[in-house]
């Protein structure tokens, strides 16, 4: 067991708060460089959609997880920054400009979905992101002249400053770069006056507003933020994949996108990269599995749909914390050996509000 | 130019007038009281106050600058801070973060700096912290420091949120009934704060609260509310001693109705 003795302020300020956290995050961290020599070209290919999904994940963790807005039109930020990607990268731009690009412009939708959450809550909020995800989709699919519809597009390797990154190498670094900047600018803003207006928002509106916080700012913001990182992630899977089309960013990619969140942990940020890693990792699971399922399980059309709903309902009932939320406990019973209890983990029901002013 | 002032403030909620043409002023670095029975409007008020409500007519004015037709985080920026009478704090957020987000209106810092931590922003949040823990001595919160809210009791949250309000470095603060649930020890801790922060600090305080013992300490002027209109004002003695506020608490010797002939009780 690890006793921290603060005697200075900014032993709270940093991002590792002991020797133990910059030890096994450089671990973390040489493992990861090292991947190309270790892991088979299969596993990195798995490893880019991690990265590209946990960048993703981060944006969406910061709308759902931190600012308590719920929003079932995500894939359509995906769609936004990937189209922009593709489309910017056919017409000759650089990649350093056609990334900040897809990342800006979702973040310029973020803005316009992010408005009528100024009005909306709740189940209300996820009708309206929904409805603008479905809305996102058909543009797309008839907007022949510039997407080419369902004939889909076609995404060429990206080119980073005359170098072509076009080996699954090079690719992945550039993905864990992006990813670990993703992490440690939102680690950042969480531990700043921002990201507790976004928690402050998600914990009490009400009282939000009376400490100063201006709720139709930060809100828009939040909404911004998380698609401009979905958008950046949008751009990358254009990469990865090498061809989008409208059927790539429908409601259900929308759907796994919340699941990454609510599986790893609403409200922490290794949640968005757990759930991610999770999301991954499922359907090749699954795809395993097929083998020694009898045939007609195995063969079943809507084997992974189901197995998906499980699991996420699973997670709601007997783990509401997430796959973060197990990891801590786990890691909680191996300090404590053997004295963990099982309850402490149990937090208190809230006390009642009884007046609600909205 | 009056500190704080409330002119023929209303409000109506369908036929009802919940506040009507209330008018008072604050004098600088006073603690004045709100009371009144039930349903008197004092809560309401403050809620115009914090412009959590639109009032249907009339003026607040903050120190020249009129509140009323603005949004409720300006009501911050410009000094007024507040608790609630149903407890709002962040409920899973720690006490220090808590206190942190009262610190919002002195942030300093932009999106960038926040995304990239720069020195600068670790200089800020140093400076936020060292006034954050200033409250944290004033109000004894040291062992609470990294708890979270949400399993907290309830005399603690209280302290919380007079924290996090005072963390606001308010120079008007409003509290709402801040000894309610509160045993006598705990408020008697609470009318020491409140001694303090209007004579320590310099903070002019603008309460609502029922425990008259409370409202003798610590007050300077007594407002009576019933039915949303004034029916008195003036030092805690006077108003307790006013016919109007004794009728309205306990209503008169020859009411037509008298309430317990004991009819439906005995059987």
């Amino acid at each position: 067991m690890r006793f921290l003795f603060k005697t200075s302020y900014d032993q709270d300020l940093r991002l590792f708060k002991h020797g133990g956290q910059v030890f096994w995050y450089s671990v973390l961290g040489v493992v990861l460089l090292a991947a190309p020599w270790w892991a088979s070209e299969y596993l990195l290919s798995q490893l880019h959609f991690i990265g590209i999904y946990s960048i993703v994940g981060l944006g969406l963790m910061l709308l759902v997880g931190f600012t308590g807005q719920i929003s079932l039109g995500h894939a359509a930020f995906l769609a936004v920054g990937a189209y922009t990607e593709a489309l910017m990268q056919a017409a000759g731009w650089p990649f350093w400009l056609t990334l900040p690009c897809a990342a800006l412009l979702s973040a310029a939708v973020g803005i316009i979905v992010g408005l009528p959450a100024l009005r909306l809550k709740g189940i209300y909020l996820a009708i309206a992101t929904l409805a603008f995800g479905v809305i996102v989709e058909e543009i797309i699919t008839r907007w022949d002249s510039l997407t080419g519809g369902n004939s889909g597009k076609h995404v060429k390797p990206v080119e980073l400053f005359g170098m072509k990154l076009d080996g699954d190498a090079d690719f992945y670094y550039l993905v864990l770069a992006l990813t670990a900047i993703a992490c440690v600018a939102l680690a950042n803003l969480l531990r700043s006056p921002t990201g507790r207006a976004f928690v402050a928002i998600r914990d009490s509106e009400i009282s939000a507003s009376c400490m100063g916080v201006n709720l139709a700012k930060y809100k828009t913001m939040s909404f911004a933020l998380s698609a401009a990182l979905t958008g950046i992630g949008g751009a990358l899977y254009a990469h990865k994949v090498t061809f989008i089309s409208p059927e790539q960013f429908t409601l259900l990619v929308s759907i796994e996108l919340v699941t990454i969140v609510i599986l790893g942990g609403v409200g922490s940020l290794h949640g968005a990269v757990f759930g991610a890693a999770f999301v991954i990792v499922l359907p090749q699971l699954i795809s395993i599995a097929k083998d020694y399922l009898p045939a007609a399980i195995g063969g079943a059309a809507g084997l992974q749909a189901t197995v998906f709903g499980l699991v996420l309902v699973g997670f709601i009932i007997f783990e509401p914390l997430g796959l973060y939320g197990r990891w801590l406990k786990v890691r909680t019973w191996f300090e404590l050996f053997p004295f963990y209890r099982k309850g402490m983990f149990r937090r208190q029901k809230s006390y009642m509000k009884s007046e609600r002013l909205r | 130019m009056k500190f704080f002032s409330v002119e023929n403030l209303g409000i109506q909620f369908g036929g009802v007038r919940a506040v009507d043409s209330v008018s008072f002023d604050v004098r600088r670095g006073e603690v004045y009281t709100i009371i009144g029975p039930n349903g008197a409007g004092k809560t309401t008020i403050f809620n115009l106050i914090g412009l959590i409500y639109p009032a249907s007519s009339g003026r607040i004015v903050f120190q020249g600058r009129e509140l009323t037709g603005s949004k409720p985080h300006r009501v911050a920026e410009l000094g007024i801070a507040r608790t609630f009478q149903n407890i709002e704090l962040f409920e899973h957020a720690t006490v220090l973060q808590n206190l942190l987000i009262g610190r919002h209106r002195h942030r300093s810092t932009s999106l960038w700096q926040e995304l990239a931590f720069t020195p600068a922003m670790r200089h800020a949040e140093r400076a936020q912290r060292e006034a954050v823990e200033k409250v944290i001595e004033l109000l004894e919160l040291q062992h609470y420091r990294d708890t979270m809210v949400a399993g907290l009791p309830y005399g603690v949250r209280k302290v919380i949120e007079l924290g996090r309000a005072l963390a606001t470095e308010p120079r008007l603060l409003l509290l709402d009934e801040p000894s309610s649930g509160l045993n006598p020890e705990e408020t008697n801790d609470m009318a020491f704060w409140i001694e303090d922060i209007q004579k320590g600090l310099g903070i002019t305080v603008l309460m609502v609260e029922h425990d008259m013992s409370l409202v003798q300490r610590v007050s300077d002027r007594v407002l009576a509310l019933n039915e949303g209109r004034v029916i008195a004002e003036g030092t805690p003695r006077e108003v307790q001693q006013h016919p109007a506020v004794i009728e309205a608490y306990l209503g008169t010797r020859d009411d037509k109705e008298p309430l317990a002939t004991g009819a439906g009780i005995s059987a």
